[in-house]
């Protein structure tokens, strides 16, 4: 058994096991923090495999964004935990035996299959290493489907937003366009009324003299 | 005893059926479901990778870039709408989501 051997096999052990907790935890922030540990040891095992920039992405994308986001979720929505895991046992004895046919089903295929040990497609030294040889892909063969990736994460920002944006009834928006289509009759009304007099021109100045100074005429419409 | 394909692929296989084990034991939970679908996909990716190196074809790698794409795109598409169902019913319990009684 080489050192290879060993690591793979303590690498995929801590990723089945937190695979195990993710789908039966409690506790959904648990069920998170387990996923992360299950990405960051499959990212372990895709090192192993010479996949260094899938690696890194995975951690970063992964572990990076999306996981954070599910725990901003989780943390935000306020989850009745104990009526979520009613009927939790119930589904377990059907469900161990999908599980346990679908491994036995795809051990079979693979184990008939794949044992024989192919020599891995190692690079020879000098060639360009991994990232170099998934950017000329990316970027030549593959270059409309990244375009099209491009267009899919834009329409899942435009989506995220629009469901989750809120306007808040309690405060005040401008409307752009009413305020563009505003013509001046909206506003403003010119009456036609015979002049008035001012306070004061007559006997009472004296009872009103300190507030008509400053006071301006009634205005009109 | 040194690693072949069939370990990679058993291991692939595994954290597939334990998503699958998942989603049937937390069907009330959404959060849930959709980390076991996190865990899928990440199995799938996970076999593309393998492939990829034991035969020497960088467009599993290639395919895994676009898995990874799609899946962020769909996990930020999915919370968003846990969010706007859980403004609107208060749970996010799959039993509550019979008002089309379909």
């Amino acid at each position: 058994m080489d050192a290879q051997t060993v690591l793979f096999y303590v690498f995929s052990t801590i990723t089945v096991l937190s695979a195990l907790r993710v789908i039966s935890a409690r506790n959904p922030v648990h069920s998170a923090l387990f996923l992360v540990l299950a990405f960051c040891s499959a990212a372990c095992i895709w090192m192993m495999l010479a996949a260094e920039f899938l690696a890194i992405t995975l951690v970063l994308v992964y572990v990076g964004a999306v996981m954070v986001l599910f725990l901003f979720v989780v943390m935000m929505l306020d989850i009745n935990l104990d009526k979520m895991r009613e009927g939790f046992w119930q589904n377990l004895p059907v469900a161990l035996i999908v599980g346990a046919v679908v491994v036995a089903e795809l051990a079979l295929v693979i184990w008939s299959r794949f044992n024989q040990p192919l020599p891995p497609a190692n690079s020879p030294s000098g060639s360009p290493g991994n990232t170099q040889l998934l950017g000329e892909a990316l970027y030549t063969d593959y270059i409309y489907p990244v375009e099209i990736a491009a267009v899919i994460l834009l329409v899942a920002i435009i989506a995220a937003i629009a469901l989750t944006l809120r306007r808040r009834k309690d405060s005040r928006y401008n409307d752009p366009s009413a305020a563009v289509r505003t013509r001046r009759e909206d506003r403003v009304r010119l009456v036609s009324m015979p002049a008035e007099r001012r306070p004061g021109a007559s006997g009472d100045q004296a009872a009103e003299g300190s507030d008509s100074a400053g006071a301006t005429p009634p205005r009109q419409g | 005893m040194t690693l072949t394909l069939a370990h990679y692929l058993t291991l692939g296989a595994i954290l597939f059926a334990i998503s699958i084990v998942g989603i049937f034991m937390n069907r009330r939970n959404v959060i849930i479901v959709l980390m076991a679908i996190e865990l899928m996909l990440l199995a799938v990716n996970l076999n593309f990778i393998a492939f990829s190196h034991f035969m020497g074809d960088m467009a599993g790698q290639v395919f895994v870039f676009f898995i990874l794409t799609v899946a962020a795109a769909e996990s930020a598409i999915g919370l968003a709408i846990l969010v706007v169902l859980f403004r609107n019913l208060r749970s996010i319990d799959v039993e509550d989501l019979g008002s089309m009684k379909g």
